[in-house]
């Protein structure tokens, strides 16, 4: 065990940081779910993003990444959360279909989109849910329907992320009157493909963060299925625990946060109530204990181990932790918690009150946590189902 | 950069673990607490053979010189089996401290083979755990370090509620002779003492944690009600599943807390309370959900669970209470840099 970083990795945190400092914009750019405006404004971002190579930095150089391990990725989102850049519009392709595509993708399917992805020139939505398949995936209705070297699609999908603004999306598909986790193929789709309907969906806080999308006879090469046909439950699955479990949400996210969530606390040391130390402390904690533990799994990685049910206790744990952390900062504000960053006298507000909403949704996306909570208890713990 | 256990510390910690499972079972706790006895000489004898006791005993006296990282999977293997010897406090805590005075003792080398046993009494704890059996004291007063023989100790014995810990109010006379370090080193040497002690109590804690999820689980999967095994209720799984993540979020706090021991600064003694509060919480947390789960029968004296409960209960105050530990982390969260890039301490830098 050795717990420093050597001198390449200490090298490369100064290129990120030296390269980040020139390039981050100075001022916000607006929200990605707020508008067309600010979803473009954060294409340019990963395109800038791109130009410098820090698009994807774990990916092989012919996609568009640098081929670095998972620790030399961390250390790129520490310094990508300490700099204040913009959020990753395209995480729903570089951090959840994009490993996917690395391990289940032919070689012709990685070079069409994976370089594209990693420019921002090619924008992802998921697209899993469908009105009646939530927490039980497994009951999606929506059809691909084999015709030559077509498939056809038809169904409903709902609570896509990004899928408003985005160009692409991927969802599971099944055959015609197949049942359950059997028929289903991965299937990638163009939103503005004829017979494709997006219905924005306005979120909590007013932005069209998802949509609803209607297909309708929509005709898409086989080409783009991703891994065999009818074998989608075992593609999805079969990354859901990997770098997804990893990517989803960087510890250098919470540590920024609790980082600032002290400075905040001292500005306001002498007003607000002192046992709320402790609460800053615990929230302080729980940012190391998450970090600390992704190192531990990234270092187990790269020694060819493998994770299994960690990325349902990490996602316990990460979004738990969010709230948690927000909710002192709002404790800390107090009567101005619930103002808005644009109020005349909103002081240091700041981002934490938007930041808290957003958190909210952690315990529900990808994956609620009672699902995961199952997980763990059958199989970490071989509780019986 | 490398979180992970060499070949070498993995096999010890599953010869501690082998060891705990042949002999350190519940029906032999039970039995041992029958017959009164403090210590099961032929446990004590089969975790000192293999070594055990020598981990952190320098290689000068028969020892393997190794360091914390060495250890703390041995700790938390003692708490798994709520292991009634004090293997942690000796080999763990006592040894060192010893060894770290530069004093010249053949008692050393007795100790690193475990024939001969040493108990602390540090000035943080108000009473010394095993002392009856130890065949030397090391005391403080007035931050010097006392070596005393245990015949020179007047010994008040002190129930717990935990049946296997044995703690004693020690009456003794500090005199010259017995002085090993003087009041500056001492007081360095204490404080050593103290982190090294809350970090394998941390261990302890994670183990017994573990230990009580593991038992409700067992007793989950063969208890039917409305026909099923209570463990396919997700009332029951939740409860479990909530207490497995904050051991998964302990874990790495203690190994490395374990791992930058040796760099004695802010950073690391935070890491160290950080990795004492949790633990002893989830310790706590997780014997009381595994006797919710196991209902009536938990609150009996005939399920093991109580056991765990009682030395969580008893941890979680030794070595430093959840206030002071909390404490020396706000003094290095608000006093020194924060941020992603101090998540591992640097040598020289918060000092």
């Amino acid at each position: 065990m050795d717990l420093s970083y050597t001198a390449e990795q200490q090298a490369f945190r100064a290129e990120v940081r030296a390269w980040l400092q020139a390039h981050v914009p100075s001022e916000p750019l607006e929200h990605f779910d707020a508008s067309r405006a600010g979803f473009e404004a954060h294409r340019a971002w990963e395109r800038t993003l791109n130009e410098g190579s820090w698009g994807m930095v774990t990916w092989p150089k012919d996609y568009g990444g640098r081929g670095v391990d998972l620790i030399t990725w961390l250390i790129f989102e520490e310094e990508y959360y300490r700099s204040g850049a913009p959020g990753r519009v395209n995480q729903n392709g570089i951090f959840l279909l994009g490993p996917t595509l690395m391990e289940f993708g032919t070689p012709e399917q990685k070079q069409r989109f994976l370089p594209p992805m990693a420019a921002g020139e090619e924008i992802w939505a998921q697209a899993w849910s469908e009105p009646q398949a939530g927490s039980d995936l497994a009951a999606v209705r929506s059809t691909a329907t084999l015709e030559g070297d077509h498939y056809v699609l038809n169904g409903h999908k709902i609570w896509s992320s990004r899928a408003v603004f985005a160009d692409w999306a991927f969802g599971l598909f099944r055959a015609p009157g197949s049942e359950r986790h059997k028929g289903l193929s991965l299937i990638f789709f163009k939103l503005d493909a004829p017979g494709v309907t997006v219905n924005p969906i306005a979120k909590i806080d007013g932005h069209v963060g998802f949509a609803e999308i209607f297909l309708q006879e929509v005709r898409v090469p086989v080409f783009n299925r991703l891994g065999d046909e009818g074998q989608g439950w075992n593609v999805c699955m079969a990354t859901a625990g990997f770098e997804r479990g990893l990517m989803l949400r960087s510890p250098a996210r919470y540590q920024v946060a609790a980082s600032q969530l002290v400075e905040l606390y001292k500005r306001h040391e002498d007003t607000v109530d002192p046992s709320l130390r402790a609460e800053v402390v615990r929230a302080w904690m729980g940012a190391e204990a998450y970090a600390l533990s992704i190192y531990s799994t990234a270092s187990r990685l790269i020694r060819g181990g493998s994770i299994g049910a960690e990325s349902s206790t990490n996602k316990i744990f990460w979004s738990e932790l969010d709230i948690a952390l927000h909710q002192t900062a709002l404790a800390i504000l107090g009567s101005r918690a619930e103002l808005l960053p644009q109020a005349p006298h909103a002081g240091d507000v700041g981002d934490w009150l938007g930041d808290y909403i957003f958190a909210l949704a952690g315990p529900i996306y990808a994956g609620s946590n009672e699902i995961q909570r199952n997980i763990i208890a059958e199989r970490l713990l071989g509780l019986p189902r | 950069m490398n979180f992970t256990f060499s070949e070498e510390q993995l096999m010890a910690a599953d010869t501690a673990r082998q060891i705990l499972a042949d002999m350190c079972s519940p029906p032999q706790l039970r039995a041992q607490m029958a017959k009164c006895e403090a210590r099961d000489a032929a446990r004590w004898q089969a975790l000192t053979d293999s070594g055990l006791a020598a981990i952190l005993a320098p290689e000068a006296a028969g020892g393997m010189g190794l360091d914390a990282i060495d250890f703390v999977q041995i700790a938390e293997a003692c708490g798994y089996a709520a292991l009634p010897e004090p293997l942690v406090e000796h080999a763990g805590v006592a040894v060192p401290l010893l060894a770290a005075t530069g004093h010249e003792t053949p008692l050393l080398m007795d100790a690193a083979t475990g024939k001969a046993t040493i108990a602390v009494g540090h000035p943080i704890n108000p009473f010394v755990a095993d002392a009856d059996t130890a065949t030397a004291l090391l005391m403080h007063h007035a931050d010097q370090v006392y070596l005393l023989d245990a015949a020179e100790a007047s010994l008040t014995h002190e129930p717990s509620i935990d049946p296997f810990r044995r703690l004693f109010r020690v009456d003794w006379t500090p005199v010259s002779a017995n002085i090993i370090a003087d009041a500056a080193t001492g007081k360095l040497l204490w404080d050593d003492a103290l982190d090294r002690a809350a970090l394998f109590t941390a261990a302890q804690c994670l183990g017994l944690a573990q230990r009580s999820v593991h038992l409700a689980v067992d007793y989950a999967k063969g208890r039917n009600q409305f026909g099923k095994p209570i463990g396919s209720y997700q009332a029951v799984k939740h409860l479990l599943a909530n207490v497995q993540v904050k051991i998964e979020f302990s874990r790495p706090v203690i190994h490395a807390a374990a791992a930058q021991f040796e760099h004695r600064n802010a950073h690391t003694r935070a890491r160290i309370s950080h990795a004492k509060l949790v633990a002893s919480e989830v310790a706590d947390l997780a014997a009381r959900t595994s006797i919710q789960v196991h209902g009536a029968m938990g609150y009996s004296w005939e399920v093991d669970v109580h056991f765990f409960l009682k030395r969580a209960l008893a941890l979680t105050y030794a070595w430093g209470n959840p206030a002071l530990h909390r404490a020396r982390v706000a003094e290095r969260v608000f006093r020194y840099p924060l941020g992603p890039e101090h998540t591992f301490s640097r040598k020289n830098l918060y000092v």
